[in-house]
């Protein structure tokens, strides 16, 4: 099993960054890696359950199942159902904590899976740098950091 | 049953502030509550099960137990067993997070417990302030001040790449023959940071709370100053707003500007515009910003509003004057000499008041038509709060944010509600403590440079060897504008 682990502090309240996050069919709207989104069978886009189906910037095609979502420690749990990356049981969570000095935001995102090891370090590049900071870095830029 | 929750980011790896927090019978070491801590029956301080007995400053006593340690999650948790202080079924934790991508550490203090009837918020607010928020600072002074040693190196080893150079330090509080020069090495800067050849170093009252112990230092050998300007020789990785060979400057914590050479973090450091030279930039920089918060921040002056300036004829004083009537504020300024009155009406004040033979108070209700003024920016504290308060016309703002004269100390507030007068007491660092801070500060205060609204005066000059010389020469108070260290 391999864990990819990164953090940020974003310089905005956890509540106010929040409802971009628990958007599930949101990631377009701020991932910079991601140009569109859509949930399948019509479901709602925080039912627990629910598939959403992305497409990347490089062409890629990610289906990801939404496996726990909490207004209350404003968490998102998902796994990866489909995608170009050779990894198995990928399940990841991206969460925010409050910083109680300052109205700062704590932001961590993590993930483990299965690889091929001489994958391993490849991708640990692409989703810990390419995905998570990424995302972190536009949420920065969007709400400050 | 009680939650409390607190939580903050210390700028150091998650390695160095586990190490100190995970001495579980070192807590007197660092939190400024806790006098003595042994631990019972000889256990090892990381030892599961293990009691420590603690003093606290106030006398009383408890006892706690560890209950869990994790080095792998940076986690430990305890529970109070016996205590002075009526907390029951107390369970606390203590958690660090990594920030990967700044290579800091989210800190993380939380507890549960439960109280006599009625005492809840009491000692909620202790539990929450008294021991964790002060824990977060007590930390936080103890790793930036390790920061700075490490950063100036004072005990490099002769072979690294270091930079040599020197450092006016103190080892004790005291007078300013406490001043003396060291020899010191510039560490090539790691991660996010800046190595940076001073050129000016601008020498400030706070500098000198800081060697007296008015504020607290490390105990260890420190380096004063918080403000110079220079040139950058070299970044570290990550770093990419500077280059080498830039002029820049800084005015922020932590202390050690009193140096030839220094490495230190590069987000709290600022590109210096071609138009502001390096004498300029020391000597009004962190009066500049503190002006810049005061009349922007803290109480954001109105055009119409009236304004009562103490001290017109020194550094903040005279920019405050200057900036306040410039935004179309009717500037009262009060001083205590003719020549110092001069300085003020050429910094624009309207009205100067001088000592005579009616109070303060009264010549401003004389000049307000008996309204009183908008607002009172006092940095003299301790002698003028009485008076600030009662110039102040309903609802209006005093903005303490110096003690000249001393504290202000402790003060009746509800008499605060006899004209609904609203009370800061702003702290430079709070407003200067992130990079966007000072972003925001600087360009307003640059723009302001550039268009003549306010104008830094650099006075006396001293070699950076002669600090103490300069220390005096601030206390005498009779500058009037402000002195910068010269490290050639």
């Amino acid at each position: 099993m391999t864990h990819i682990y990164a953090s940020s502090v974003i310089a905005s309240p956890a509540g106010q960054i929040w409802p971009t996050i628990r958007d599930f069919n949101g990631l377009p709207s701020w991932h910079p890696v991601v140009v569109e989104s859509r949930i399948e069978e019509g479901a709602a886009a925080d039912q627990v359950g629910c598939v959403r189906a992305f497409r990347l910037q490089d062409g890629g095609y990610i289906r990801e199942r939404l496996l726990a979502l909490s207004d209350y420690e404003y968490s998102c749990t998902y796994a990866i159902l489909e995608s170009p990356m050779e990894v198995e049981n990928y399940i990841a969570t991206l969460k925010l904590t409050p910083i109680t000095d300052g109205d700062r935001t704590f932001a961590e995102w993590s993930a483990d899976f299965d690889c091929a090891p001489q994958q391993e370090t490849q991708l640990i590049e692409r989703v810990g740098n390419g995905v998570f900071q990424a995302g972190f870095d536009a949420l920065k830029s969007r709400f400050g950091g | 049953m009680i939650e409390v929750r607190r939580s903050t980011v210390i700028n150091a790896p998650i390695a160095q502030v586990w190490k100190i927090l995970r001495d579980f019978n070192g807590h007197d070491q660092w939190h400024p509550a806790v006098e003595r801590s042994s631990v019972d029956d000889g256990l090892k301080t990381d030892q599961v099960g293990a009691v420590r007995n603690f003093t606290l400053v106030g006398g009383e006593r408890l006892r706690e137990q560890l209950l869990a340690m994790s080095d792998q999650e940076h986690r430990l948790r305890y529970s109070i067993i016996e205590s002075d202080v009526p907390l029951i079924d107390y369970s606390a934790e203590i958690s660090l997070k990594p920030v990967t991508d700044s290579n800091r550490t989210f800190w993380s203090w939380c507890s549960c417990f439960q109280t006599p009837e009625g005492r809840e918020i009491e000692l909620a607010k202790l539990v929450a302030e008294g021991v964790y928020e002060t824990g977060f600072e007590a930390i936080r002074r103890r790793v930036e001040t390790n920061q700075a040693r490490h950063a100036t190196h004072l005990t490099a080893p002769a072979n690294d790449r270091a930079i040599q150079g020197y450092a006016m330090v103190i080892d004790r509080y005291g007078r300013a023959e406490e001043l003396h020069q060291v020899a010191i090495r510039a560490a090539p800067p790691g991660p996010g940071q800046v190595r940076l050849r001073q050129t000016a170093i601008g020498v400030n009252y706070i500098d000198i709370y800081h060697r007296t112990g008015y504020f607290n230092l490390s105990t260890h050998q420190s380096a004063l100053g918080l403000e110079a300007a220079g040139e950058v020789i070299d970044v570290g990785p990550e770093v990419r707003h500077l280059s080498a060979g830039q002029r820049v400057a800084y005015a922020c914590p932590p202390v050690g500007a009193y140096a030839t050479v220094r490495t230190m973090e590069a987000a709290l450091v600022i590109a210096l515009p071609d138009n502001i030279d390096d004498v300029t930039a020391a000597a009004g920089l962190l009066k500049g910003m503190t002006a810049e918060f005061l009349l922007h921040r803290v109480h954001a002056l109105q055009r119409g509003e009236t304004a009562l300036i103490y001290a017109p004829a020194g550094g903040v004083g005279r920019l405050l004057c200057q900036w306040a009537s410039a935004l179309g504020a009717t500037v009262i300024a009060a001083t205590s000499s003719e020549q110092k009155a001069r300085v003020a009406r050429a910094a624009g004040a309207r009205h100067v008041l001088l000592p005579g033979e009616t109070s303060l108070e009264e010549q401003v209700l004389a000049i307000t038509q008996g309204h009183g003024v908008d607002v009172v920016y006092d940095g003299v504290g301790r002698d003028s709060y009485i008076h600030s308060l009662a110039a102040l016309k309903p609802c209006g703002h005093l903005v303490s944010f110096g003690q000249a004269s001393g504290g202000i100390g402790s003060r009746d507030i509800d008499s605060l509600a006899d004209k609904s007068v609203t009370l800061s007491r702003p702290n430079y660092a709070q407003y200067t403590d992130t990079p966007e801070k000072i972003a925001i500060l600087s360009e307003r205060l640059f723009d302001a440079i550039a268009r003549r609204t306010v104008t830094i005066e650099a006075g006396q000059r001293f070699p950076l060897v002669e600090a103490a010389a300069a220390h005096r020469a601030l206390e005498s108070r009779q500058t009037t504008a402000s002195i910068v260290l010269l490290p050639n």
